[in-house]
């Protein structure tokens, strides 16, 4: 601050470029919106089935599972309800690996708008989240559909419990993208290894398989840290709103799920100031290294 | 962010971009993979020089005021337009502003070929930090501006490059601003357009918006500032009258 002594009056000056990071993202929440709509607008651009192939993925993702695993290794036998159970817990991986992986490349995309005007570059790997969240819905209309016709009766805590683990995702995803995101503007390594990560997240919670398959092999103490990922707990907190409830409750929830859940969105959390940390750290080279 | 431009002008003038000993070093790295970088390691190459696009830059520029950053090609113009935008961040020094600034930067850089020159407007006038009701307040004067008319439903893929330059320069010249950055505005559509782009320009100096240009076009820019910063290698070689400026250019 050499300048000072030779202009005293600096009020209402500020720093270019130097933001208050998510706090600004909130700020500027109708550019927000407005990013948002663009993405979902021009995604299926130029196609004939348009936003139906939002719906393709997931169901050609589900019958494959389900013929696989469900019939040719009968789950279908050994867990009731099966394919609600395959759903609700491939909605939330599809969920996850869509924001994460398209909030990862999002900085990259948007070079053009990064290298030339200021804003808040959280936007970015904020909106994708947003964006992976507006494809959810239908995907858990569908789901909330099928349930209902097998007799869904869910009680209010469960429904809580449905939310907290949107949270966890949407809070997990979004701070996994900062940091990811950040990183790939130098190392586009970056998204490759994410790429392996949603492959590995797949398998990583009870998405195919149930908790107690797992429980009976792993030790103790690991069986723990598998019940820390916070993908798991959301997983569980899905399949105790959507799938628990269609059953006659013969095949148990693992126990302590809420207090699971809390500690998911706890880790979830830290993860989210992390990656936002990181980004702050790396973000004075965006412009110059895309 | 509060405008400053619209309280009543002050008896002294106040400074608007302040910048203090700026440095900016940019890392030229010659490896781009592991595999490289071993290689070169080995042979003792090196992985990457510096180079200082900007050294020890320091100027004020008040309230009001239209000032023309001025070089040849690579003498750091467009890197100090961009530290004033806060797009790149200093090495050295620091840079501040007061008020709202909005770069008339490369325009068109948020436009999305998919969307139609109405939703193209919206999008562009947030992204340069308008609200939606100024937004609102200000889309009739847009469109007019850019004599798009009838096409502005269309999407801006079937814009000719002339449309399209046109409405993006009507956005960005209608944000609303203090300190307007401005980058080669006269590489935009045809002469009556230029002109009447210059007219607003010179129309928002007038009002009292602090203007920086950055122009290859030495008597058009010379006219609208009445004060020019000389850069050369990074390095202010003169500051004063803008016609002396382009003269010593010229002499160099």
């Amino acid at each position: 601050m050499t300048h000072t002594a030779s202009s005293p009056d600096l009020e209402g000056f500020v720093r270019p470029g130097k933001g208050a990071g998510l706090v600004d993202v909130f700020n500027r929440r109708y550019l927000l919106s407005l990013l948002v709509r663009k993405e979902v607008q021009v995604r299926y651009r130029g196609s004939a089935l348009g936003w139906l192939w939002s719906y393709v993925k997931p169901v050609t993702q589900f019958l494959v599972f389900f013929i696989a695993l469900g019939v040719f290794l009968q789950l279908n036998n050994s867990i009731p309800n099966y394919p609600i159970y395959l759903f609700s817990g491939l909605v939330v991986i599809n969920l996850f690996s869509e924001a994460f992986s398209n909030g990862t490349k999002s900085l990259v995309d948007n070079a053009p708008l990064i290298k030339k005007i200021y804003l808040p570059r959280e936007l970015f790997p904020v909106s994708s989240t947003l964006v992976a969240l507006v494809n959810f819905i239908p995907q858990v209309i569908v789901l909330g559909a099928v349930c209902l016709l097998v007799g869904w009766t869910p009680s209010a805590v469960q429904l809580v419990g449905v939310l907290l683990g949107i949270v966890i995702l949407v809070v997990l995803a979004t701070g996994l993208s900062m940091l990811f995101g950040s990183i790939n503007v130098s190392f586009r390594d970056a998204q490759n290894f994410v790429e392996l990560i949603v492959l590995v997240a797949t398998w990583a919670s009870p998405v195919l398989y149930r908790w107690t398959m797992v429980a009976e092999i792993l030790p103790d103490w690991l069986m723990v840290l598998y019940q820390i990922n916070p993908l798991t707990a959301a997983v569980e907190l899905l399949h105790a709103g959507f799938w628990y409830p269609t059953t006659d409750g013969s095949a148990p929830l693992p126990p302590h799920l809420l207090t699971f859940g809390v500690i998911a969105l706890v880790i979830s959390l830290a993860m989210l100031a992390f990656g936002q940390f990181i980004f702050r750290k790396l973000e004075r080279r965006f412009a110059q290294d895309l | 962010m509060p405008k400053t431009s619209d309280r009543p002008p002050d008896a002294v003038p106040r400074a608007a971009v302040i910048a203090s000993n700026l440095s900016k070093r940019f890392l030229l790295r010659h490896t781009h993979s592991l595999k490289e970088s071993v290689i070169a390691a080995f042979r003792r190459r090196p992985l990457s020089t510096t180079f200082d696009a900007l050294n020890d830059v320091s100027f004020e520029i008040c309230e009001g005021e239209s000032v023309a950053l001025l070089g040849f090609n690579g003498s750091g113009k467009s890197t100090l337009l961009k530290l004033i935008s806060g797009v790149l961040q200093p090495d050295g020094g620091e840079v501040l502003t007061r008020g709202r600034v909005a770069g008339l930067i490369e325009v068109g850089a948020g436009f999305h070929p998919d969307l139609s020159g109405r939703e193209n407007i919206y999008l562009n006038a947030a992204i340069l930090g308008m609200t939606q009701k100024e937004i609102d307040a200000r889309y009739d004067e847009i469109v007019e501006f850019s004599e798009i008319g009838q096409f502005i439903d269309t999407e801006v893929k079937h814009y000719s490059s002339g449309m399209f330059l046109r409405l993006a320069f009507s956005v960005a010249i209608h944000t609303e601003v203090d300190i307007l950055l401005v980058d080669e505005i006269l590489s935009v559509g045809d002469e009556p357009f230029q002109r009447k782009c210059l007219e607003k320009i010179r129309q928002l100096h007038v009002e009292g918006k602090t203007l920086v240009v950055v122009s290859h076009d030495l008597q058009m820019v010379a006219d609208l500032c009445e004060r020019a910063i000389l850069i050369n290698k990074g390095t202010v070689v003169f500051d004063g009258e803008s016609h002396d400026a382009v003269a010593r250019l010229r002499a160099q």
